[in-house]
């Protein structure tokens, strides 16, 4: 193990380098595009789920097995199924972080006050009302809760992803640093991961605290 | 003297006012196997206040969804204005029981909620919402959340957006059951100053004897098991000049005689 002084050198002077960059920038762009599908697929499916009894009976123990899987031992199936390149880190990422956004999504939506809907209902709104103006916002704080965590679980799903898949970015330090013993280097670059992620959760768990005001009088 | 008409629900009224704003005939609604009306027919005249009272269970708040649209009647119909009712329409507006306030719109918005799903442009709906959360008393409060408001506050929030989309006809469910006794006084007083100036036609769903007697032109006593109208009652108590109703002597004959109707059904 390096000092932890040692440490902190070498990931100052490794944020600079153009190889670091160069992996943060292959990381960031696989795990937004896996946060971002998961979020856009995850939270109408919840909300859908919440919604119809149909697709909740039908869904619901999909997600669930999906869930509590070890979807690392998936990925080689995931491998087989499209291939070694960046699609499937994506895909990898997204199926890290979908499941607990769909779960909380469907929870914000079984705990709405039904008066709301029904007050939506009596005024007029369409279908598409109620999503956009009343469930989504309804949901908003377990929403957010569900995307705060997927997101944490996204960063395991890119990294996994990268070092299974195709050894790129971070994925791709790690290998190099580890296979070479630079555990200093090695040290750093986690050190960032780390940060990075929990950055991220705080910003969510912010946005969350910000909503708090109503999410006890619904 | 109050004109008691022993209708029970099917004969029509003895002296009806001749302009009839919504008309119940003959609905029933069924739950499975439970029976939640039966047969239930009555006339809410125009411009006038109509309460829906009894014991818990009696179906008044079933028969207002019906009439509001919210639920389907299974047999029977409703008519607004002559017109079948089919769902939710903008000729009504709903008052709910707990608010049904969106907890993270400010109370301008709220207000302004009801003319927003009716696609009306927000220069002038909050212009709209404006005017009536000044009518109702919460003239300042026009950017507060709901959760910084009382209970008694967030109803007139309620008012305000029902009264805001200019419906004809008013259908309160318990509005004032969730906000302290004199609270309550105070709105049953801005309820009748509200029927005398909006020339809009109420429905108002109480358990309280006396609330209804206080506010309504006109009393339908439901009773349970199954659901039905048992009399209606027309109050002729003055409202006008400055007498205290609550010692007028029709007042306390009409409160009294209710309740010996109704007590033999609480349990």
């Amino acid at each position: 193990m390096p000092p932890l002084s040692e440490v902190v050198v070498t990931l100052l002077g490794l944020v600079t380098t153009p190889s670091f960059l160069d992996a943060l920038a292959t990381t960031a762009y696989a795990f937004w595009a896996g946060v971002i599908v998961a979020v856009v697929i995850g939270i109408p499916v919840g909300i859908l789920m919440g919604r119809s009894r149909l697709l909740d009976e039908l869904l619901l123990p999909w997600v669930n097995i999906f869930l509590s899987a070890p979807l690392t031992a998936l990925v080689p199936v995931l491998m087989v199924l499209f291939g070694f390149g960046m699609r499937t880190i994506i895909i990898t990422t997204t199926l890290f972080a979908i499941w607990i956004i769909i779960l909380n999504a469907r929870a914000g939506v079984k705990n709405i006050n039904r008066s709301l809907v029904e007050m939506s209902r009596s005024f007029g709104a369409t279908p598409l009302d109620a999503f956009f103006k009343i469930y989504v916002w309804a949901a908003l704080p377990e929403i957010l809760g569900g995307v705060r965590i997927g997101v944490i679980r996204a960063v395991k799903g890119v990294i996994i992803g990268q070092l299974l898949i195709s050894i790129v970015g971070f994925g791709a330090l790690f290998e190099l640093y580890a296979s070479n013993f630079l555990m200093a280097e090695f040290w750093a670059v986690l050190i960032v991961l780390f940060a990075l992620a929990f950055t991220l959760s705080e910003f969510l768990a912010y946005l969350e605290r910000k909503i708090a005001y109503y999410a006890a009088s619904r | 003297m109050s004109q008691i008409d022993r209708s029970l629900g099917r004969a029509a009224p003895a002296a009806p006012p001749a302009d009839i704003a919504v008309s119940v005939r003959g609905v029933s609604k069924n739950y499975g196997d439970v029976q939640a009306l039966e047969n239930l027919s009555l006339d809410f005249p125009r411009g006038q206040l109509t309460s829906l009272l009894g014991p818990s269970g009696c179906g008044k708040t079933t028969l207002l969804k019906i009439i509001a649209g919210l639920i389907p009647a299974s047999s029977g119909s409703v008519e607004v204005d002559g017109r079948p009712v089919e769902g939710p329409g903008p000729d009504r507006a709903f008052v709910f029981q707990d608010f049904a306030l969106l907890p993270w719109a400010s109370v301008l918005r709220n207000v302004a909620f009801g003319l927003e799903l009716r696609g009306v442009a927000r220069s002038e709906r909050e212009d709209r919402a404006a005017r009536y959360i000044r009518e109702v008393g919460l003239a300042g409060f026009e950017q507060s959340f709901p959760h910084e408001l009382s209970g008694g506050m967030r109803q007139r929030v309620g008012l305000a957006r029902a009264l805001s989309v200019d419906a004809d006809v008013l259908l309160l469910d318990e509005p004032f059951s969730a906000v302290d006794e004199q609270t309550r006084r105070k709105f049953q007083e801005d309820m009748l100053a509200l029927v005398e100036t909006e020339r809009k036609t109420f429905i108002f769903v109480t358990h309280s004897i006396e609330e209804a007697v206080y506010v309504s032109d006109q009393i339908a006593i439901l009773l349970p098991r199954p659901s039905r109208v048992h009399e209606v009652i027309r109050p002729s108590i003055s409202r006008g000049g400055g007498g205290n109703i609550r010692r007028d002597a029709e007042y306390l004959d009409i409160v009294d005689e209710i309740w010996a109707s109704l007590r033999s059904y609480v349990e």
